[in-house]
């Protein structure tokens, strides 16, 4: 791995690093995914299709139990920006 | 003067009933223990300003006989990252540090329920990443045995606000060890449920798969009436389960130990020492104990990683400064998510986060993330069969008693070794507790030692059992 790989991952989770916590990173992710690297050993008799977990559609009646506007104010509350009750974000195009 | 170190939520439940004091004095006692002892040991973010409020409405509802429970008026102690409503929840984070839950998690409506008195939130390793509470945003929780050591973590709080009585019983969360490491450090005792058992709903993800909300006391039976109010189905936890109790207990359980894994490199002489006197004296119980051999545990802690990181990475997206939490502005909006996410997340958050993202993306994800999972199940299965010889499975919760604060903060691999007698129980979604069991002495101080007991999904039960002989043994 190198400062560019760093680079590269910390772009795609958009998050902005500094220089030296891109040096620190580099050094400490290397060493991590070299202690995982172990579970490419193992060896299975079963194939390595892809896995995923075992629920499936575990649904439930997506209903309103609250009163309308009850919880409004508290989420509103907690945005950075608004206008209004609305969230109020940067221009897009 | 109410005895608080050898309080038990029994003891106390008594006390109420038969008016030795109120939900006032005891939240009192409690609340003076804390300004006494908690400069020094900053178990707490926050003392909430209504706590005798809350537990003059639990004297009310006593007076009135009404719907008591042997939680009403309870002091509790709340780990940062579980919401109740209207109160910061941080997660130890700056990115979350004013932001006001906006409902009850489950655990806490069926506390409030129950009546139990909320005393504040407890520090924690932000987002529940760490081992040690040293992540966390708002500074360090001290070990109550020795000021000089960690309290464990990621529930350090809450496993240091009971060991120094600044709390009767205190509500953690679990991923990879944080209730049973912490407990074990501080010298009380700490469950993990069986995965599904306790519904997450409220709780702040850090890798789901794996979490679970979990009681700390002093005692097992302490814990164990925690546990018997918030376990159950929750329609809003879809991987919350309806358990099937195991219901007849064998009087004389038989017990496994994983005798090549307690012995791994890098656990310590007093560790195993302390370990095999605990064995002897279960095996004086009448205890049948037999040696056991898992093949694949030894990769617990590199497929436990792996997913961990995963997961984290992606329960973090939500935390991008738009809708709530911390917002720094940029150029753009893609720029405030760049430069929000920077600001507000501490280091082990943002390592975790790009290793996460390493290990999901489409060129690696096969030799890490879906290997992982493969190598989870072979963990899984390991157990279902043992679980179908014997009752319980026994190893040391931790391979050393408390470290120093800061000797292992800038090696994130050397603290991440530490977990290797916790993963598995989460790998494999089984009950585990740690409970103390010895003390290992360090410069004329004595460190708590843990011993963790693991059961089959749905038999707390027998570990609570079992717990409690273990505790009349010392």
């Amino acid at each position: 791995m190198e400062i560019k790989d760093v680079e590269k991952l910390a772009q795609l989770a958009r998050i902005e690093l500094t220089e030296a916590e891109k040096q620190a990173y580099l050094k400490d992710i290397s060493a991590i995914l070299s202690y995982v690297d172990q579970i490419k050993e193992v060896t299975t008799t079963t194939g390595e299709e892809r896995k995923a977990g075992e629920l499936r559609n575990v649904l439930r009646v997506d209903e309103v139990k609250n009163k309308p506007g009850l919880n409004t104010k508290v989420v509103t509350d907690e945005f950075p920006r608004k206008e209004r009750d609305y969230l109020k974000v940067k221009k897009i195009l | 003067m109410i005895n608080l170190k050898d309080l038990t939520i029994k003891k106390a439940h008594e006390a109420l009933l038969k008016g030795e004091y109120t939900c006032v004095d005891l939240t009192n006692a409690y609340l003076e223990n804390i300004k006494k002892k908690d400069g020094e040991i900053h178990a707490y973010l926050e003392i909430f300003s209504d706590v005798l409020e809350q537990a003059k409405a639990a004297d009310d509802r006593v007076a009135r006989k009404e719907n008591v429970t042997l939680l009403t008026g309870i002091p509790v102690a709340v780990k940062d990252n579980i919401l109740i409503k209207g109160r910061i929840a941080s997660s130890a984070s700056k990115i979350l540090e004013n932001y006001h839950a906006t409902y009850d998690a489950t655990v806490i409506k069926k506390l409030k329920e129950a009546g139990a008195v909320f005393l504040g939130r407890t520090n924690m390793d932000e987002f529940a990443m760490g081992g040690s509470t040293e992540n966390s945003a708002f500074g360090v929780t001290h070990n109550p045995h020795d000021l000089e050591r960690v309290a464990g973590g990621t529930s350090g709080g809450s496993a240091a606000a009971v060991a120094a009585d600044m709390a009767l019983v205190a509500l953690g969360s679990d991923t990879g060890g944080s209730i049973r490491q912490p407990s074990s450090f501080c010298g009380v005792v700490g469950l993990k449920p069986g995965y599904g058992a306790v519904s997450r709903y409220g709780l702040m993800a850090a890798a789901s798969s794996f979490d679970q909300i979990g009681a700390i006391g002093k005692t097992a039976d302490d814990v164990q009436v925690v546990f018997e109010v918030i376990v159950g189905k929750d329609e809003m936890d879809s991987t919350s389960v309806t358990r099937f109790e195991v219901k007849s207990q064998n009087p004389k359980p038989k017990i496994a130990i994983p005798q090549g894994f307690v012995t791994s490199k890098g656990v310590k002489k007093e560790v195993i020492d302390s370990f095999n006197k605990a064995i002897e004296n279960i095996k004086g119980l009448g205890c049948e104990v037999t040696e056991i051999d898992f093949p694949y545990l030894k990769y617990s802690l590199a497929t436990y990683y792996t997913l961990v990181f995963a997961e984290e990475s992606s329960n973090l997206t939500r935390f991008d400064g738009v809708r709530y939490g911390l917002h720094v502005d940029g150029q753009t909006g893609v720029e405030d998510y760049f430069k929000s996410r920077q600001a507000g997340f501490g280091a082990e958050v943002k390592r975790r986060i790009i290793l996460g993202t390493y290990i999901l993306s489409s060129g690696y994800y096969d030799a890490y993330y879906n290997k992982a999972n493969i190598v989870r199940d072979l963990i899984r299965e390991d157990y279902r069969k043992a679980f179908e010889e014997v009752d319980i499975i026994i190893m040391p919760t931790t391979p050393d008693a408390a470290f120093k604060i800061g000797e292992k903060i800038n090696d994130p691999l050397q603290l991440y070794l530490e977990d290797i007698f916790t993963v598995p129980a989460n790998l494999a979604g089984l009950p585990a507790l740690s409970v103390p069991s010895g003390y290992k002495e360090v410069d004329g101080k004595k460190l708590p030692l843990g011993l963790q007991l693991l059961a089959k999904p749905g038999n707390e039960k027998i570990l609570f059992e079992m717990a409690k002989k273990i505790e009349n043994m010392l």
